[in-house]
């Protein structure tokens, strides 16, 4: 299993767990795993930075929460998306977009 | 109520307990099946179930730090900790219910107190008149050449209304009473005599009806009156039809077109409004326009025009003012004015002492911080240890402070609710205790302001006497608390030297306090014991103002004075009856006068003199005695040559060296261009005739057979209790004119006692808060001393091992107490010696500096230390030197 290495800026970790949910309902422990899974296992959420950021975020309306079952039948809390979320994750991406060119720009320069 | 508030909270309380579990129980749920996941995911990965679970577990890392960086998310955050600090405080609180008790009573004690100035305060001085124009409503007063106020003169009235630019409106007030006949029964009102444009300056609209009409203001019209609405609902049931309608007032018939709205009386008890019929009235035959520009009757008020500021007024009118001066120097050439706001106006010298109290309320206060303050400090070395362990533990430093600051707010603010209940039944004492004629006493209660007054105190006091215990007891150097010995260590000596700092400064406010009480209670006695010049035991006195048809004659009034006088002294237990224009202690009068033979002077030059007219009996009837030449009797009527008396301050005023008895004067009338001359038969002892704290003045005494007054009061000296005379006095005047009420009765020594009632009231309130101040001190020092002395314990056994006798060990204690009490009689000292200036216009025949003062609240003060520490150091002797050294 990789070290985690990156360490997530504060808004970095809010902006992953919605780009984790935009493609769908999660529970906590599956917004970890999808976030590990596209990062291709680099990025690691400690539990005690996600569930803060999860109760934040929800906090913030971004996300809502609800019981469900998980797919091996326990009783876990799903997120979702909200429209408020889903516009909000179009701006961090922006944001993010802007800023990781502006970061790549500097770094090429010799 | 109480019961109401007390059930919201238990319920809100309730709920939030409730809702927490829930949403810890959910957090909780969530958390765990993470773990059963992560656990899931290592099985999966080959682990067996048991490793599975610990590896997960391990992966998570802190369990209980995670589920507090959840908390601090989820939970209520701040609000939560609060709330906890709130639980913990208020068990503390129950815990050390007699530190408790102790501190709120303490602290109830000074909230209540400045709950009960402040509503005072609130009233007379922050609360907005009830007005519609209120901030634009400006008084424009008239002074002499000394700043003291006088009344405006009709004719300089005039001018100003004709050259300001200022004022939209400006309206002339001629305050006085009048009777009112309904049927077979008067009664007597006040009244004011105002322009017609004086409803508009206070922006007020009539309940019925319409207010007056220019046309109104000139003479030849018909007779109009606005009623109040007091008097509407009083006297005609609130008769909706009375408009239009016509009312006898002195005897001649007026139409009432108009009520005032509820509230509205201004001048205050007004019961109803009249058009003056010219604004210079012919007053007596010896008036004339000349002499009505320089006599003065009036007071103005104004309306500002939008945007003009109070100091612009008064720039104009001091420029009217001066240009009056140079046109009419003659009877001008003393006259000033100053435009001040109407609320400015109304409180006048009412303010300077409630300032003072408000001062002296927030000493109390202080006081009662430091006495907490210190009961805090006292329980902080005793949790010294588990603050210390909870500093170890990992406990910041804010968050013990914000709890032990919580734990001051909640003793703050229960001391504040007793303040409250305590303050609360100040008001109503105040109520009783405010002086006769307080300037908008009526509206002094609690209200929103008060409420929120005594809460911000009550914060303020929580962090004032919290805020230095709490930051002493958490101060970080754990190892020297967690030292056994600690109480020995420099942190107890830290403390220490707050402790003194308190004490020292408890005994430096007490002075102030009761220096500034010693002060105004000298001044008070001083007036007490001020030679009145009359003996006021005994006499009755009451007012007849006779009106109607049968009084438009000098004569009439004179005949009707006598006829009642004579009546009088026929009742039972009268032993004199006297007849004076105004009484003693009472605001009256004043002439210009000249002497004959001396050179003519410009009538501005005259001096002024009280102006008295009496009946021949007055001097008896108040004990004043004749010290030269006679006195006035029934011979000197209207066929006789004019007689007056004079005081012996005019003698020695203006007949230094003379014999004043058959000098002739001149009170500036004149006849077919004649001065009319009176002439100075005797010469009367002087009595105080303004204001008990006034010296006597010149004063002339004229017949009232010859120079009678429309009003006049009557002194009745009886060898029974006043007051059983009243009904008899009532049915003598009620046998001679049913039509004339009698009015203002009351006994001749209330007159006095009113007279010393603002500085009684002063006197007594600051007396109060020195009182409580001395208390709280000695309370301080006794709880310092104390501690002290346990805390010495060892030290104090150690030196009576080392052969120390009783009489060293108190000397000690004593000694301790002395220096810390010397300095802060010496701080006291210096700051009583810089504060007590302001209070000088409120003191009489005291300097403010009186050394008798210091020295005895000094003194005073030194005792009850004493006394404080007398006890701790007693108990400091009773130490054994055996189980004070074994304790170590």
């Amino acid at each position: 299993m990789p070290k985690q290495d990156a360490k997530l800026l504060q808004g970095t970790l809010d902006m992953l767990i919605l780009k984790a949910l935009s493609l769908g309902a999660l529970h906590g422990f599956g917004v970890g795993q999808r976030i590990m899974q596209m990062s291709a296992e680099a990025l690691r959420v400690e539990e005690g930075s996600l569930y803060p950021a999860l109760y934040r975020i929800e906090q913030q309306g971004w996300i809502t929460s609800a019981w469900g079952v998980s797919e091996n039948n326990q009783r876990a809390k799903f997120y979702r998306l909200t429209r408020a979320g889903r516009k909000q994750l179009q701006i961090e991406e922006e944001n993010w977009e802007r800023l990781a060119t502006a970061v790549f720009k500097v770094m090429q320069t010799t | 109520m109480k019961a109401m508030y007390w059930l919201r909270l238990a319920r809100a309380r309730l709920r939030g307990l409730l809702r927490k579990r829930s949403v810890e129980r959910e957090m909780e749920e969530e958390l765990n099946f993470h773990l059963r996941m992560r656990a899931a995911e290592n099985a999966q990965q080959g682990m067996t179930p048991d490793e599975a679970e610990r590896a997960a577990l391990r992966s998570f890392g802190s369990w209980a730090r995670v589920r507090e960086a959840c908390r601090d998310v989820k939970g209520g955050g701040v609000v939560e900790t609060l709330i906890q600090d709130v639980k913990f405080g208020a068990r503390m609180l129950r815990k050390h219910l007699g530190f408790t008790l102790v501190a709120v009573l303490t602290l109830a004690l000074g909230v209540g107190a400045n709950t009960a100035i402040f509503s005072v305060v609130n009233a007379v001085l922050l609360r907005p008149l009830q007005y519609p124009n209120a901030e634009r409503i400006v008084a424009i007063q008239e002074l002499n050449e000394k700043g003291s106020r006088v009344q405006v003169t009709p004719a300089n009235f005039l001018d100003w209304r004709a050259q300001n630019t200022v004022f939209e409106h400006l309206a002339a007030i001629f305050a006085r009473t009048s009777n009112l006949t309904a049927g077979d029964e008067s009664e007597r009102i006040d009244l004011a005599m105002t322009s017609a444009n004086f409803f508009q300056v206070f922006g007020v609209q009539p309940q019925l009806g319409r207010f007056f009409v220019p046309e109104e203001e000139r003479a030849g019209h018909d007779a109009v009156i606005v009623l109040s609405y007091g008097l509407w609902q009083r006297r005609y049931g609130g008769d909706p039809s009375l408009v239009g309608k016509s009312i006898v007032l002195d005897g001649q018939p007026y139409t009432v077109v108009g009520v005032a709205p509820a509230g509205f009386q201004y001048p205050d008890k007004t019961e109803a409004w009249i058009p003056p019929f010219q604004l210079v009235p012919t007053i007596s035959a010896q008036m004339n326009i000349e002499r009505a520009r320089g006599f003065g009757f009036l007071s103005a008020v104004g309306l500002l025009k939008p945007g003009v500021s109070v100091k612009q007024a008064h720039d104009e009118m001091t420029a009217i003012t001066a240009r009056l001066r140079e046109q009419y120097p003659n009877t001008n050439n003393n006259r000033f004015n100053r435009v001040v706001s109407l609320q400015t106006h109304l409180v006048g010298e009412s303010s300077a002492a409630l300032l003072l109290l408000l001062g002296a309320v927030a000493l109390v206060l202080l006081i009662a911080c430091a006495n907490v303050a210190n009961l805090l400090l006292a329980r902080a070395t005793s949790r010294q240890k588990e603050i210390a362990v909870r500093l170890a533990l990992g406990a910041t430093r804010l968050r013990l402070v914000r709890q032990l600051l919580v734990e001051s707010m909640l003793v703050a603010l229960l001391g504040g609710a007793v303040g409250l209940l305590l303050g609360w039944w100040g008001v109503d004492l105040m109520r009783g205790l405010l002086p006769v004629d307080f300037p908008r006493a009526q509206s002094i209660g609690i209200d929103l302001r008060v409420l929120g007054f005594t809460l911000l105190v009550s914060f303020g006091t929580g962090i004032v006497f919290g805020l230095v215990p709490a930051l002493q007891s958490t101060n970080p150097d754990i190892n020297e608390s967690l030292k056994e010995s600690g109480r020995d260590s420099a942190g107890g000596a830290r403390r220490n030297r707050v402790r003194s700092l308190l004490i020292v400064s408890e005994v430096a406010l007490s002075l102030v306090l009761l220096i500034g009480a010693g002060l105004l209670f000298r001044s008070f006695m001083r007036l007490q014991s001020v030679e009145l010049g009359f003996r006021p035991q005994r006499v009755l006195t009451f007012r007849l103002a006779p009106s109607g048809a049968n009084f438009r004659q000098d004569p009439q009034f004179s005949a009707f004075y006598s006829q009642v006088a004579e009546r009088i002294k026929t009742l039972p237990g009268v032993n004199a009856v006297g007849v004076i224009n105004t009484l003693p202690l009472v605001k009256g009068p004043t002439t210009a006068f000249r002497v004959d033979g001396r050179p003519l002077l410009t009538p501005d030059k005259w001096p002024g003199v009280n102006y008295r007219s009496v009946s021949p009996d007055y001097f008896r009837a108040v004990n004043v005695p004749i010290l030269k030449g006679r006195a006035l009797d029934a011979h000197d009527d209207v066929s006789a040559p004019l007689a007056v008396l004079v005081n012996q301050s005019l003698v020695l005023h203006d007949f230094a060296g003379e014999d004043p008895i058959g000098k002739r004067i001149n009170l500036g009338g004149t006849r077919d261009g004649q001065p009319i001359w009176f002439e100075v038969v005797g010469v009367v002892a002087d009595v105080r005739s303004l204001e008990l704290s006034t010296e006597p003045t010149p004063e002339i005494y004229t017949s009232y057979l010859q120079d009678p007054f429309a009003g006049m009061s009557f002194v009745v000296r009886s060898a029974v209790e006043p007051p059983s005379l009243v009904p008899a006095v009532r049915e003598a005047v009620r046998q001679i004119d049913k039509a004339q009420p009698i009015a203002e009765v009351r006994e001749m020594e209330q007159i006095v006692s009113e007279a010393a009632s603002q500085p009684r009231f002063n006197s007594l309130l600051l007396s109060l808060f020195a009182g409580v101040a001395l208390l709280l001190a000695a309370a301080g020092i006794y709880g310092v001393m104390s501690y002290s002395v346990t805390q010495r314990t060892h030290e104090i056994g150690l030196r009576m091992a080392l052969g120390a006798q009783t009489r060293d060990v108190l000397r000690l204690i004593v000694g301790q107490c002395i220096r810390l009490t010397l300095l802060g009689l010496a701080l006291g000292l210096v700051s009583a010696f810089a504060l007590t200036r302001v209070m000088s216009t409120l003191l009489y025949g005291v300097d403010p500096n009186d050394v008798p003062t210091f020295a005895g609240g000094a003194t005073l003060l030194m005792v009850v230390a004493l006394l404080a520490c007398y006890l701790p150091a007693r108990r400091a002797t009773k130490v054994s030197p055996l189980v004070a050294l074994r304790y170590e």
